[in-house]
């Protein structure tokens, strides 16, 4: 590492755009350099408080349509900031090429300093290398899709009233966090890889003929009405995951407009998805780029010892973890979590105990910290981040434990695991799991449409550890989805052997139909 | 890299996500505004503030895991726990997972926020709407007028201010010494009696000295002009008084004068919306009627009998000596117990219907009573009451009304000024 000295970049808290644009210059110089981040291109808007509460009202965004539903976010926002019990977010940071990082207006330099180095280089290198937001978002795109779904929505307010656009929306917001695809789906094939795949298939077949296969007897045919039932579902796409995703396509009733909708609606579910699977990994890697940038800014002179003293300041504030019996408990701090687990990472690579080379041979002792680091932040999600990386050490420093609340146990609750041998597996595993999509959400899927009776739409909900969904949140977003749907609709809820535990059955309300 | 400064954006863009938000809003909000003045003190009522609606017609409904069933939670900090340990499930709440409750935020039922004070008395007074409300010629169109707002060193030419303009010239020469025609008259006056050749050459070039600085320090200079500046000022043509009459005599109690305070003052923040400028006059009466302050209005004590007409006879006279009814918007409200002496009732009856009513906007009689006395359906009507209610059949445009409890208050002034549909403007 270079000792070299910079150029003290500020002095106090006062800041310019001159400031800024070093401030950008310094930490940019270190990021590529010394860490060999990749970055998008930034972008940096000054703003003030209320276009930041605006910001957040709006999931982030700097143009969305307009909904009575952000209106609340940002009553409630406001409402919590003026009562004085909720600071404002430093920074806000989109992932869009470029990255459009908010900064605002009140921060000190040294604030500022800290918020560039965690957005616009932590959180866009983790936006442009890692596999999710790769295969998932668009940066080049978003927001051109957001201006477009903006006058779109505004354009069928005009044109069909504010009601009918306002109630489809809501439908489709209800269901939003079931409208997400969670596998790339098959790619089509073109005319010649379908030929190349035709060929494959028949020299196959060539190779592996065997005449004898004709005399085994086979079994009993499939009657009519299971075939038409697999035909049925298999031309609808049956069961479908993407709830929003199959009434576009195929609801019945709906107009081309409320489609479109639908389909805005789930473009950026998905296009969030990705932000919901590596909240711990993302945070953790802009913590710990700031970290590591701030670190040598000050090792080489670029920020005083006192504005050091600020950062360090904010910076514990961020990483602070009440243990789960303090009044300040709200769960676990997936920056604490992210930006203790890089730096365990880099302790493992650079430092090395007898435990860690048992535990990780892969990486202890390799020496170079942001190579491995950088191969992390592109590869992983933090399910698969934590139950890979989650270290004995740092289970320890932690104190982690894992409760086992079954309702059949009268005693209470069980401690299923401490921060020793026996634990490290299953805490590990168990928190992995609380980070898996897969498990947090309800699994819900569209199983079958009664085409030949009333066209009754069949959903399930595949029951995990016996815990069914909320019944009056699932009533309402049924309603919704009945609505949309236009016919009745079926929810069961089914445990892992298939056995029915309840059901939930809607009516539409006939309130978003289109006048034709 | 690029930096924008987006500070001086135009703000509000959430303004009509919020607007659409409080109309979809607008039952529940309305029904908690109208508990939370009826809770809160009047006097605050110009404050806005918070107020909290239930958040049942607002929820966005997801799919959302239920309490029931088996949950495994990982939480830090661990002290004394070892593996195989129970701990006993938190009392009420039913659901055992220590802290981890905390963290889901899911109990949330009521939904609080800020009203402006705008938007909380928009909603306060949104069905509201007086009768016969404004006078034709006292529309709510804002007349804006001129008004002198001192001098400006640009302007256009009719609006020159000239003495000041010479006033600064004359002060700009004397500082600069700028030599006066009149020296250079003597000079020339000596030079042609001069006989002298060096003194005449000497005269010459002092007058030549003088004219150059004549000329390089001008009589008047484009710094000196000054124009009369005019500044755009909202003239209050919209103003409104009101008159409040109260019976102060001994039988009026302390809750009697609270409950009168009350309506005032929700009559006095329905004007101050209405009209740009709202004057109070305050009339308080036993036998003979007095104008006072507000401290005294409702503070100091009196003791006397009761003469109606003394007070209105005194409204009377301060609305010929200072509210012209042309140029002002009269209101009324009297708050009595309803006693009077008999023989009054007829003076009190002309005047009402020869001298007020043809003067006011509005005029309206609150009656108010020791807490439940107005249970009693049998009690007879009190004198005042019995000739207001006669006027009023007669077709006057009285509005009355009896109260006895301080919740009645709010209800009793959305009565009296309900929208009148379909009555036609006087």
């Amino acid at each position: 590492m270079t000792t070299d000295t910079m150029t003290r970049l500020y002095d106090g808290a006062e800041w310019d755009f001159a400031t800024l644009q070093r401030i950008h210059d310094a930490c940019e110089e270190i990021a590529l350099s010394e860490l060999g981040l990749d970055v998008y291109p930034t972008q940096i808007e000054v703003i003030t408080t209320e276009q930041m509460i605006d910001a957040y009202s709006s999931i982030g965004m700097p143009l969305f349509y307009k909904h009575w539903s952000f209106g609340k976010q940002f009553t409630q926002h406001e409402a919590l900031y003026r009562a004085g019990l909720r600071g404002l977010a430093y920074e806000i940071v989109i992932n869009s090429s470029p990255c459009v990082c908010y900064l605002m207006g009140d921060n000190t330099a040294t604030m500022q300093t800290l918020v560039i180095a965690h957005a616009a280089f932590g959180h866009n290198h983790f936006f442009k290398n890692n596999y999710l937001f790769r295969q998932w978002t668009d940066a080049e795109g978003i927001l051109d899709y957001l201006t477009f779904a903006k006058n779109y929505v505004a354009h069928c307010e005009d044109r069909y009233g504010h009601g009918l656009v306002e109630r489809t929306l809501d439908a489709a917001h209800a269901l939003m966090a079931q409208s997400v695809d969670r596998y790339p789906g098959k790619k089509k094939l073109n005319l010649r890889q379908e030929e190349e795949r035709e060929r494959r298939r028949r020299n196959h077949k060539e190779r592996s003929f065997n005449d004898l296969w004709r005399t085994v007897p086979t079994g009993p045919g499939k009657s009519v009405s299971e075939l038409s039932i697999d035909r049925r579902r298999a031309l609808l796409g049956l069961p479908q995951e993407n709830i929003l995703y199959f009434l576009e396509k195929t609801a019945p009733r709906l107009a081309p407009w409320q489609r479109e909708l639908l389909r805005i609606v789930r473009h950026i579910a998905q296009y969030f998805y990705p932000q919901g699977q590596t909240k711990v990994m993302n945070e953790g890697t802009a913590t710990y780029v700031h970290y590591r940038i701030m670190s040598r800014l000050h090792q080489r002179g670029a920020i005083s010892d006192g504005n050091f003293l600020e950062f360090l300041q904010s910076h514990t504030n961020v990483i602070f973890q009440p243990a789960w019996d303090d009044p300040r408990f709200s769960g676990l701090n997936p920056y604490a979590l992210g930006f203790a687990m890089m730096r365990d990472i880099e302790r493992i690579v650079t430092r090395p105990e007898d435990e860690d080379r048992q535990w990780f041979p892969d990486i202890a002792g390799t020496g170079d910290a942001m190579a491995v680091l950088r191969d992390i932040w592109a590869n992983y999600r933090d399910e698969s981040f934590i139950s890979q990386y989650l270290s004995p050490r740092l289970m320890r420093e932690m104190r982690m434990f894992q409760l086992h609340d079954d309702p059949a146990e009268t005693e209470g609750i069980l401690v299923e695991a401490i921060q020793n041998e026996r634990g490290y597996q299953r805490i590990r595993r168990q928190l992995a799991r609380r980070h898996d999509v897969g498990w947090i959400d309800p699994n819900i899927e569209v199983v079958d449409v009664d085409l030949m009776g009333d066209r009754r739409l069949i959903m399930h909900h595949n029951v995990v550890s016996g815990s069914l969904l909320e019944e009056e949140d699932a009533k309402r977003v049924l309603q919704h989805l009945a609505d949309l749907w236009g016919y009745d609709v079926l929810l069961r809820e089914v445990d892992a052997s298939d056995a029915i535990l309840t059901e939930h059955i809607c009516k539409p309300r006939c309130t978003l139909l289109a006048p034709t | 890299m690029q930096i924008l400064d987006r500070r001086l954006n135009p703000t509000g863009k959430s303004l009509e996500n919020r607007q659409r938000f409080l109309r979809r809003a607008k039952a529940l909000v309305q029904r908690a505004v109208r508990e939370a003045s009826q809770d809160r003190d009047i006097s605050d009522i110009l404050d806005g503030g918070e107020i909290s609606i239930p958040t049942g017609g607002l929820n966005e409904p997801q799919f959302r895991r239920g309490p029931g069933g088996i949950h495994d939670n990982v939480l830090p900090g661990n002290k004394t726990f070892s593996e195989g340990d129970f701990i006993p499930r938190p009392e009420g709440g039913g659901r055992g997972r220590p802290g981890a409750g905390q963290g889901g935020g899911d109990a949330e039922d009521a939904f609080r926020f800020m009203l402006t004070r705008e938007e909380f008395l928009d909603l306060f007074l949104d069905d509201l709407e007086l009768p016969d409300l404004a006078k034709r010629r006292l529309t709510e169109v804002e007349h804006e007028g001129v008004r002198r707002a001192g001098y400006s060193v640009s302007g256009s030419p009719v609006n020159l201010a000239v003495t000041r303009t010479m006033r600064l010239a004359m002060a700009r020469r004397m500082a600069l010494r700028r030599p006066s025609p009149r020296a250079v008259e003597l000079l020339e006056e000596e030079l042609a009696a001069c006989e002298d050749e060096t003194r005449r050459a000497a005269i010459r070039a002092e007058i030549a000295a003088l004219t150059a600085k004549m000329r390089r320090i001008p009589f008047i200079d484009p710094i000196d002009i000054r124009y009369r500046r005019f500044e755009n000022v909202p003239k209050p043509v919209a103003q409104a008084v009101m008159f409040c009459l109260m019976d102060v005599s001994g039988s009026m109690s302390e809750h009697m004068k609270d409950l009168a305070k009350r309506f005032y003052m929700l009559l006095y923040i329905f004007l101050t919306r209405r009209y740009r400028r709202v004057e109070i006059v305050f009339i308080r009466h036993t036998d003979r009627a007095e104008e006072v302050d507000e401290e005294t209005f409702f503070r100091s004590p009196a003791t006397g009998g009761t003469v109606v007409s003394s007070a209105l006879e005194a409204m009377r006279h301060i609305v010929q000596d200072r509210y012209r009814p042309q140029d002002w918007n009269i209101y009324a409200a009297q708050a009595s117990d309803g006693d009077n002496s008999y023989s009054d009732g007829e003076l009190t009856a002309q005047l009402i219907q020869n001298a007020i009513l043809p003067v006011t906007q509005y005029f309206a009689y609150l009656e108010v009573g020791e807490a439940g006395a107005h249970d009693n359906p049998v009690m007879p009507n009190s004198a005042l009451w019995g000739i207001y209610d006669r006027l009023r059949s007669e077709g006057a445009p009285l509005a009355m009304r009896k109260v006895s409890t301080r919740s009645e208050i709010y209800p009793v002034f959305r009565e009296l000024f309900q929208r009148r549909e379909g009555k036609p403007a006087a």
